[in-house]
């Protein structure tokens, strides 16, 4: 193993002499990427979730239950190899080019499918805010805009802070995908060794090291922030 | 019907469905043997617990299937030798359905243990007074309750490997994403084929997903649930 470590390592980094992104550096990129849209989208999507509007809240329901029913592979493929075959994807040069490219189908279908996730962990979030809080803001005569931007959404994003660690390391752990679309990340790297060296048990193991690592920072991190911006829930101490 | 394609996806299906079965009995085995592991009062067996479910979970499954699947022919092959019987050749499907077990036994081990420490002491050191054998304890005290708290934790599980079985047909098992798209590439309707797929993997985590909050209904019997 450490003979193949001394001599893959810059691979398994990803920071070789070409300067095209891959290994390490090409499964952080996409991990930032795709939770990045999906969060920012699943923001108003979590409010239309919680709305109390049919109108609003069944189509989200609808979108949650489709993507987090099937699994992430069968929406990569469906996107990486669905789409080309539809005559309007492939007559259409824009979405043609777009769609023959594996990177932009895999940032497509994980993004889709992590907001899916994440808009469930936001809408659960709002739903436990107390009413309270959201009834002194309306007796103070906030508006709607105000009522979401100032306090609803500024609690939820915090008191949905544990749930988003726990989906950023599933999300990390589904990059590994991204090699069934050509994507030269950390598992396309280890595979190249296996191909050639032979030994699976190191090449794989490595990739396994590298994954744990970069979870266990991600939590690591996720929990400072939590110390940090979760203040207001501790239970008030006696001394 | 389905452009000739109609049987052989039944077949895809089934082979899916029956290596979800499998996977799912064996890690839920798998997982109530950890969790008793992981609060027994003898240390090696808690760190033998506790290194397995952390190792699994920090890594992703398709790694962890990669790496079995390479290396369990290695392995029993040594074993084969060692032992001195003719080689043991595995086929996609056992592979899939030891690592999927494998990889969930984990997750199912966190799982059954928070519901073991969920059941009152009390129940416990009760029945050792009446003079019940630890065996007989688990069997008629903390099993029937485990499973009241273990449910919910475990229909997500389950729902996680139904749809982890289709990472297998990365390692070569003819389930319904391989069969959909050969069906998809040879008919030009890749489209079609892979939504099918999808629609099929939705019927069954969802059908599976009804079947268990009957259970869980079941389960409660009897225990009284606050009106909100």
């Amino acid at each position: 193993m450490i003979e193949i470590l001394q001599e893959y390592w810059l691979e398994y980094l990803g920071v070789g002499a070409d300067g095209k992104l891959s290994g390490a550096a090409m499964t952080l990129w996409l991990l930032v990427l795709t939770f990045g849209i999906g969060l920012l989208a699943s923001i108003p999507l979590a409010v239309m979730r919680t709305s109390s509007n049919k109108w609003l809240s069944k189509p989200v329901q609808v979108y949650t239950f489709v993507f987090r029913g099937t699994p992430l592979y069968v929406q990569l493929l469906i996107v990486y190899t669905g789409f080309f075959s539809l005559s309007v994807v492939r007559e259409t040069p824009l979405l043609a080019d777009f769609f023959r490219n594996g990177f932009n189908c895999v940032v497509v279908a994980f993004s889709v499918c992590v907001c899916a996730y994440l808009t469930e962990v936001l809408a659960g979030a709002i739903r436990s805010i107390p009413s309270g809080e959201i009834e002194a803001a309306r007796a103070f005569g906030f508006s709607r805009y105000k009522l979401y931007t100032k306090v609803i959404l500024p609690s939820a994003l915090r008191r949905a802070l544990p749930y988003y660690n726990n989906e950023v390391v599933l999300m990390l752990h589904s990059t590994s995908l991204a090699f069934t679309a050509t994507v030269p990340e950390l598992l396309k790297v280890a595979r190249d060794v296996n191909s050639a060296t032979y030994a699976s048990f190191s090449a794989f193991g490595i990739a396994g090291i590298f994954y744990a690592v970069i979870a266990a920072v991600l939590v690591g991190g996720f929990r400072l922030l939590e110390k940090r911006s979760l203040v207001f829930l501790r239970p008030y101490s006696a001394h | 019907m389905l452009y000739g394609y109609g049987s052989i996806v039944l077949q895809g299906t089934l082979m899916t469905m029956a290596l979800a079965l499998l996977s799912i009995v064996c890690s839920t085995v798998l997982g109530i043997v950890g969790a008793l592991f992981r609060t027994s009062s003898n240390k090696v067996l808690r760190y033998v617990a506790w290194a397995y479910t952390g190792l699994i979970r920090s890594v992703p499954d398709l790694v962890i299937m990669l790496l079995v699947f390479y290396n369990l022919q290695i392995l029993l092959n040594a074993i084969c030798e060692l032992l001195g019987i003719p080689l043991i050749e595995i086929d996609a499907f056992t592979a899939g359905v030891v690592t999927v077990a494998f990889i969930y036994g984990a997750y199912m081990t966190e799982t059954f243990r928070g519901a073991l420490e969920a059941v009152p002491r009390g129940q416990i050191e009760a029945a050792l007074s009446v003079g019940m054998r630890p065996v007989q304890i688990f069997r008629k005290v903390t099993f029937p309750q485990l499973m009241r708290y273990a449910l919910p934790g475990f229909s997500n599980n389950i729902q996680v490997i139904i749809k982890a079985t289709a990472l297998v047909s990365i390692i070569g098992l003819v389930d319904i994403i391989t069969v959909t798209q050969q069906a998809g590439q040879a008919t030009q309707h890749a489209f079609f084929f892979n939504i099918m797929a999808a629609a099929i993997y939705l019927a069954l985590t969802s059908g599976v997903m009804f079947f268990l909050s009957r259970l869980e209904k079941r389960f409660n019997l009897g225990v009284k649930e606050a009106l909100l």
